[in-house]
């Protein structure tokens, strides 16, 4: 095989088999940390190794196998064998799990596991990205806009953690799964936006990196536990989210927003599989969650030619849904933004004035604003507005967008 | 394995009744299920004294140890096979005694 054809199976068995090793790892001994490093050990001998013995006929197997090994070198060279398989065996709890129909993996308790609730949400985020995803510390650090050492860090105390407070290594039971999956969802929807509204000047408006690897995880998850209604409803929110990528940003680096985006330039296939999961749900005619509702409101636009052709009531609707699942005022906000297509901007005023004193410090608040006053012909109050907006948001394209706007005000 | 869960106060009150039987209530149910190791609540933090012998002769310290609004109000020690399990019993625990608690794994 040619070093190329190596260097692509090496990437594809690190992008496939990464969180698979980790997982056996971590279950044969029970240790986050053994099986973190064993598994990283083994990937650099498959890059030294490779390219002379040749790609191994099941590389998943081969790179389990050589971890394993470096890891009892480890325990050995550590002198703490007995400790540690002790160890393992109280980690890895005695009492089996729940069976989830026919599909059980070994990475599912690997994912519960790092999106544990005794978590801080940064670390389970930072924890998941390494264990589940793969990505180096380095990767996390410059994907969150934070030092590498403060990740390293929260990786380091949250291993400790898991390992002194007895975090089990399990399926959590069926009593207790919708609400750690949800716990699980929050940390890639987390992830998921970073990279789609990405904060911080000098960076790019959408982080590719980020939203791809989240939608990699949502697939992961949705194949582990495919009859979860919000875990399909996650994944067609994000598809139908990153179906419009290319053409929410302009070539001026510029967020353009839904009303004047090249319709043709989004991603037929994502919305496609989207539409998919969201009749998948409908179908299933159970009361959907969050994710769910918003999946469905984004399914309309993805259906509609156009800003004319969308069919608003049904957007109000399912956002009046969202609001009895979730009072929130952020809620609130992008319900107004859609009565404003469907009652027109002043009633749609008269909604977000209702919303000042919760999202007076939110940017896409006075956004909102800007873009109703502009429409109402109140010139003045709207440059407030945007210059407000302008003052709190974090995301590049957004603030070229917003000032381009008030500027046009004239 | 143990976990201490803290009761963590920041009223000045005691237990009213009320919370009092619901205590004894979710202890008992710590006795008939096996998680019960030992449990107590405390004197208000102005009645403790510190020690400090390390120098090879005991100082002695009026007050607790740290200063705050939120203190120490009393513990339970119980057993769990695990950190899920503490966390849902000392939910429990939070509910019966109408206060915070923090849940820590004793070595």
């Amino acid at each position: 095989m040619s070093s190329v054809g190596v260097q692509a199976a090496i990437t594809q068995a690190h992008y496939e088999e990464w969180a698979r090793v980790v997982a056996a790892l971590t279950r044969r001994f029970g240790d986050l940390d053994i099986a973190e490093e064993a598994a990283a050990e083994a990937f650099a001998t498959a890059v030294q190794r490779w390219p002379a013995d040749g790609v191994p006929p099941n590389p998943g197997g081969w790179l389990t196998t050589t971890a394993s090994r470096k890891a009892v070198d480890r325990i050995r060279r550590e002198n703490k064998r007995d400790d540690k398989q002790k160890e393992a065996q109280m980690l890895s709890g005695d009492d089996p799990p729940e069976p989830l129909g026919a599909i059980e993996d070994e990475r599912l308790r690997l994912i519960f596991t790092c999106c544990h609730p005794a978590l801080a949400m940064e670390t389970r985020v930072a924890l998941t990205l390494r264990m589940v995803g793969g990505l180096t510390v380095p990767e996390i650090a410059r994907a969150f806009l934070v030092p590498e050492t403060t990740v390293g860090q929260r990786i380091t105390r949250a291993k400790s953690k898991i390992k002194a407070a007895r975090i089990p290594y399990r399926v959590p039971s069926a009593e207790d799964l919708p609400a750690r999956v949800s716990g699980v969802l929050a940390v890639l929807f987390l992830v998921f936006n970073e990279g789609y509204l990405a904060t911080g000047p000098g960076t790019d408006p959408v982080r590719h990196d980020l939203t791809a690897e989240a939608i990699r995880l949502t697939r992961l998850i949705r194949a582990l536990i495919p009859h979860d209604g919000e875990v399909a409803g996650l994944l067609a929110l994000m598809l139908l989210i990153e179906a419009r990528r290319a053409a929410r940003v302009s070539a001026s680096g510029e967020l353009v927003t839904l009303d004047k985006q090249d319709r043709s330039a989004w991603d037929a296939a994502l919305i496609a599989e989207g539409h998919r999961l969201v009749r998948e749900r409908l179908a299933a005619r159970v009361a959907p969650g969050r994710y769910q509702i918003l999946a469905a409101i984004n399914a309309v636009h993805t259906s509609a030619a156009g800003m004319r052709d969308t069919d608003w009531s049904q957007v109000v609707a399912l956002y009046d849904q969202l609001v009895r699942l979730d009072p929130s005022p952020v809620i609130a906000l992008n319900r107004a933004i859609a009565v404003a297509e469907l009652d027109g901007p002043e009633v749609a005023l008269a909604v977000l004035d209702r919303l000042d004193e919760k999202l007076a410090g939110y940017h896409a608040y006075h956004a909102a604003r800007a873009d109703l006053l502009r429409r109402l012909g109140r010139r003045q109050k709207s440059r407030a507005a945007y210059d407000k907006a302008i003052e709190l948001a974090g995301n590049t394209a957004e603030t070229a967008f917003l000032t381009r706007r008030r500027d046009q005000l004239g | 394995m143990q976990y201490l869960v803290s009761v963590i106060d920041d009223t000045a009150g005691l237990a009213t009744p009320e919370e009092m039987a619901a205590i004894d209530v979710f202890n008992d149910r710590l006795q008939a299920e096996g998680h019960w190791v030992f449990a107590a609540g405390l004197a208000v933090p102005s009645s403790a004294t510190v020690i400090d012998n390390r120098g090879g002769e005991a100082m002695f310290t009026d007050g607790p140890f740290v200063e705050s609004k939120e203190f120490l109000a009393g513990f339970w020690i119980m057993e769990a096979a695990d950190l899920d399990v503490a966390l849902k019993l000392a939910a429990e625990g939070s509910k019966a005694c109408n206060r915070k608690v923090e849940v820590r794994p004793v070595l």
